[in-house]
């Protein structure tokens, strides 16, 4: 156990001192957030731009920090032999992973910590507000961006899964239906949008939290479908070395 | 420090290794022990197969064919309890950039759990000035050192070095030696990857050669130095060897612009015999070395190709 704490102790103080990865995973989203909620330039739909916006910046942030943060850190750590290094030690590959999920959960219960008080303060008001099944999205999509991430970080090298993990997470964002509605894009896009995991966490927790969900049904089962596939797909194709 | 007494094999058992990528055969048919109590060192160029052979005893590798037992275990199938006993330094560092030299020692202190105080430890490896910076400020002698400081978080009854004074300065070397001859002067087996020779040559007690992924020697230096005395001497760049021969009645090899080899042993006679001749042709002599050839001439010998053919 203590040394499990002491991985999870080290990922977050290199999550903290890491600029980069504060931008990313609070930086953006507060700022995508409090921009768009006060400039109300997005097709949202909504009376308020904050009702679309707000589960939508959630839905980002859980992808920030489970695919991106997660998988480019992970990534280098690959790259540099970190991974390889740690594996020889008694703290073993299983609570390595373990720790890593670990610091993932901490840092999306700061993320909620700040955005839902800002979202509040720009006046989110979700009626009904189902946290439970909010968290049960949290969790789904967690795993789910999370096996897409460490797929990527488990097979390319850094500088490439640094530029393909940003260029996923640009796609997903836009594609995703966290801050442009998935109605607003072109019709072939829509088909894709509804079948990514952004897309379908942003819906879920729509639904959850506010009632404004697409196609909440639908969109749980695509989700939980990516949280079952997307980890199993990693735990096969992830490698700890670069092997020669 | 453990007691290993309950092993009655060596620490480290190789024996019969070989180790294939696709079609590449990186290790071939490779066998030797490592002992407690000292440092084993093994040589080869780069691409000899070191480094595939070192992490098949890390439990990095599994072996293609033949078998691999390190303190008794199976490194491949044992590593979790493997590595609470062994120290590892791994060629390239495996240290984040962004972290630093206190904090990751303190971590692997922690990780290993085997009560070495950390501060003690970045003072050891010399690194106490430097223990706020993080690994990419580093120069690259101390980022082995704070490699090397990581395989001792494990106070480990075997370690393998692989590379540990590459890139380091005189004064780095030493603090390096000095600490992996303390690792083994306190009964841990050391086991030193490296492509120099004279580093070897300063700190292992036993050398295993390895050439394009077999082992081509292994023993003490005094055992692969035994029957290869020779003199060794550098003058005029023209001499006649045909008659520099014949004088001295030994053979006589050019192996530098104006370096010379006499594969003989030191006799003094010989030696006078040797100085008069130069001397009566009006040629200088200097910088004689006479007595058991230099490691590097061993390897030089042992992996000349055309001779091994």
């Amino acid at each position: 156990m203590s040394r499990l704490l002491a991985q999870v102790r080290a990922e977050l103080g290199l999550v903290a001192r890491n600029g980069e990865q504060l931008l990313l995973t609070l930086g953006i989203p507060v700022m995508l957030l409090v921009f768009f909620s006060l400039v109300d330039v997005l097709p949202t739909g909504t009376d308020e731009p904050i009702d679309f916006l707000a589960p939508g910046v959630l839905a980002l942030a859980v992808m920030s920090t489970a695919m991106v943060s997660l998988g480019i850190a992970t990534g280098f750590e690959r790259s540099y032999q970190v991974l390889k290094r740690l594996g020889a030690t008694p703290l073993g590959r299983g609570r390595l992973v373990l720790a890593k999920i670990v610091a993932v959960a901490v840092v999306e219960l700061v993320q909620l910590a700040v955005l839902v008080p800002i979202a509040y303060a720009l006046g989110w008001r979700p009626d009904p507000a189902n946290w439970l099944l909010a968290v049960a999205g949290v969790l789904l999509g967690t795993a789910a961006f999370a096996g897409i991430g460490l797929t990527m970080a488990g097979r390319l090298r850094g500088e490439v899964n640094l530029a393909a993990q940003n260029g996923l997470y640009l796609v997903l964002l836009l594609l995703g239906g966290m801050v442009v509605p998935i109605d607003e894009l072109p019709a072939p896009l829509q088909a894709v949008a509804r079948v990514l995991p952004s897309g379908a966490l942003a819906d879920v927790l729509r639904d959850a939290l506010g009632g404004l969900g697409d196609r909440p049904g639908t969109s749980w089962i695509v989700l939980a479908a990516w949280a079952v596939a997307s980890p199993l797909v990693a735990r096969r194709l992830f490698r700890f070395h670069e092997r020669r | 420090m453990p007691s290993t007494s309950a092993n009655p094999e060596p620490p480290v058992v190789v024996d019969g290794l070989t180790i294939r990528y696709g079609d590449l055969v990186a290790v071939r048919n490779v066998s030797f022990t490592a002992e407690a109590g000292s440092v084993t060192a093994v040589l080869g160029p780069n691409g000899a197969g070191k480094t595939s052979t070192i992490e098949a005893c890390e439990g990095y590798q599994r072996p293609t064919s033949g078998t691999v037992r390190v303190l008794g275990l199976d490194p491949a199938a044992e590593q979790a309890r493997l590595s609470e006993r062994m120290g590892v330094m791994l060629q390239d560092g495996g240290i984040t950039p962004s972290a630093r030299v206190r904090d990751t020692v303190r971590h692997y202190c922690r990780l290993y759990g085997r009560g070495v105080d950390a501060d003690a430890l970045v003072e050891q490896v010399g690194l106490a000035e430097r223990s706020r910076s993080t690994w990419r400020r580093l120069s690259g002698g101390e980022r082995q050192r704070l490699s090397l400081a990581l395989a001792l978080a494990a106070r480990p009854e075997v370690a393998f070095l692989d590379e540990p004074t590459s890139g380091v300065d005189v004064h780095g070397r030493d603090t390096i030696r000095s600490i992996v001859r303390g690792l083994a002067a306190e009964g841990c087996a050391v086991i030193l990857a490296t492509h120099e020779l004279d580093e070897a040559e300063r700190v292992a007690d036993r050398v295993v050669i390895f050439d394009q992924g077999e082992v081509i020697a292994d023993g003490t230096l005094a055992e692969l130095r035994r029957g290869h005395d020779e003199i060794r001497f550098h003058s005029s760049p023209d001499l006649d060897l045909r008659a520099m021969a014949e004088a001295i009645g030994f053979v006589v090899s050019r192996v530098g612009a104006d370096e010379y080899v006499v594969d003989a042993p030191p006799h003094p006679r010989l030696m006078a015999t040797l100085a008069g001749w130069l001397g009566d042709q009006g040629h200088p002599l200097h910088d004689v070395r006479a007595g058991a050839q230099r490691l590097e001439d061993v390897f030089r010998r042992l992996t000349a190709r055309e001779d091994r053919a």
